[in-house]
């Protein structure tokens, strides 16, 4: 399915740009039409890393003329190993910054916008919105969510790609023309399970072949020509040199541009995706359990087998929306504040719930540093009550 | 039906380094099965602890993801590619 341009043409190219562009110019599908929808374009790169890097090179050299760029993070020696638009002399300089003067070095043409700032909740939306398309080259996935609901909900297209060790996926999610990110991934992975590239590492030139492909898809669909790979997924093996191009399909049931969305707005995406803490995090390492557990818990609880107390952490108009039958509310700032500790008992033990796992393991940390040394939570919480053990009640 | 499994790097772990493995069986929770039993603990990054496929993976059978097929009944051909998709964040 080839789609229109994203951009209108610009109106003339000056001497000087005709000259730099010669070897687009004469290649008949770009030409001089799309060579000016190109200078026209104003492109977003969400981090200026390993996949930014070259995405930022290439996107400026073929005459982009806005690029964007959202980077909060300074460079350390660390990134030089594979993200070539800093240098040795940019090490604690802003990324941001760093880039821009590379930028500025292979192509002075282009019209650099700084974007020095963690992109959230925020300020996304007035971000994106004086860009035609964005390039998501960040490196984690609360983010990565982040950047795809709010495409989705501004109409934006977007070029996605994830990189780890010596394995690459790239694609285009674009609502209205096709396949969301949460159409091919519903769901991130709980914390802990899918290292990062700090903690698992990643071959450096993979940035380039993964950034790449995100850089010819965006001049793509920006001068509207080819074949965008717009529900499509590539797939790259580093090690076996291998491609692989799969189809991925527009999910009805997708939660944010499915028939029946249910996320209409933009959420807490660190709590979405279980950004827990190290003392969370060490405190539900050995005192998780599942909802099924707790399904067989409950039962023997009534039968007089079994004596706990079943706290939810969550706020009242939650509450309201879907319970674990038998449960107590104590929203988790009463943890934070101790006034918890007063209206529980060590007597009993005390399981704790909230809708996806995260603040009760908070709250299971306070806990356990105040003695409740037996208490555990509810890995999943009520939304996973709701998927495995009561469909009848509603998620959120 | 014997098929060929592609193992993605996250996984290769259970593998022994191998990115690509053969397993057996007709359909893709028999697969699973078959691929646990030669390289135990496998199936368990794939589905969850209630048997249902995980989330943040998906599972190609030839060219489609078998969330749009018949998920984990999805028939698998002799010769068959599986192949593991999982979300990976880096950046």
């Amino acid at each position: 399915m080839s789609l229109p341009p994203l951009v209108e043409p610009a109106a003339e190219l000056t001497i000087d740009e005709v000259r730099r562009y010669s070897r687009h110019l004469i290649i008949p599908d770009v030409g001089m039409t799309g060579q000016r929808r190109l200078k026209n374009a104003k492109v977003l790169v969400i981090g200026a890393g390993g996949l930014g890097s070259p995405a930022l090179l290439y996107l400026a050299a073929a005459g982009v003329g806005t690029l964007g760029i959202v980077e909060f993070d300074e460079v350390d020696e660390s990134n030089l190993q594979r993200q070539v638009i800093h240098g040795q002399s940019d090490v604690g300089r802003p990324k941001a910054e760093s880039a821009r003067d590379s930028i500025r070095e292979i192509n002075p043409l282009v019209n650099v916008v700084v974007h020095n700032e963690r992109l959230d909740n925020d300020n996304v939306m007035s971000i994106f919105a004086d860009y035609d398309l964005i390039v998501d080259g960040t490196d984690n996935f609360a983010t990565r969510y982040l950047v795809n609901d709010a495409a989705v909900l501004l109409g934006k297209p977007y070029v996605w790609g994830s990189i780890y060790r010596f394995d690459g996926q790239a694609s285009v999610f674009w609502a209205e023309h096709g396949p969301c990110y949460r159409c091919l991934y519903p769901e991130p992975p709980p914390p802990g399970m899918v290292p990062s590239c700090a903690e698992g590492g990643v071959l450096g030139v993979l940035c380039a072949s993964i950034g790449s492909i995100q850089v010819n898809e965006a001049i793509k669909l920006l001068a509207g020509i080819g074949e965008p790979l717009l529900g499509k997924l590539m797939i790259y093996d580093a090690l076996e040199m291998e491609y692989r191009k799969l189809a991925v399909r527009k999910d009805p049931n997708c939660a944010i541009c499915g028939d029946n969305p249910t996320v209409t707005e933009l959420i807490d995406y660190q709590a979405f995706c279980g950004a827990v803490s190290d003392e969370a995090a060490d405190a539900a390492a050995d005192s998780t359990i599942s909802v099924t557990t707790l399904s067989h818990w409950l039962k023997e609880r009534d039968s007089g087998e079994r004596d706990f107390v079943l706290v939810d952490v969550r706020e009242p108009n939650e509450y309201e929306i879907n319970q674990i039958p038998g449960s107590v509310l104590i929203p988790k700032g009463d943890f934070l504040n101790g006034g918890a500790l007063e209206r529980l008992s060590q007597d009993s033990q005390v399981v704790l719930h909230c809708k996806s796992g995260v603040r009760s393991a908070e709250c299971l940390a306070v806990l356990k540093g105040a003695g409740f040394s037996d208490s555990v939570h509810v890995g999943g919480g009520v939304t996973a009550w709701v998927n495995q053990i009561d469909p009848s009640q509603p998620a959120y | 039906m014997s098929v060929s499994v592609r193992v993605p790097t996250i996984l290769r772990t259970y593998t022994e380094g191998a990115s690509e493995v053969s397993a057996e069986g007709a359909s893709l929770s028999e697969v699973l099965e078959s691929l646990d039993a030669s390289y135990p603990g496998i199936k368990g990054r794939i589905v969850d602890e209630q048997g249902a496929l995980r989330r943040f993976v998906n599972v190609y059978v030839g060219n489609d993801d078998v969330r749009f097929l018949d998920g984990l009944d999805t028939p698998t051909a002799e010769g068959a590619q599986v192949s593991v998709i999982p979300a990976v964040a880096g950046g």
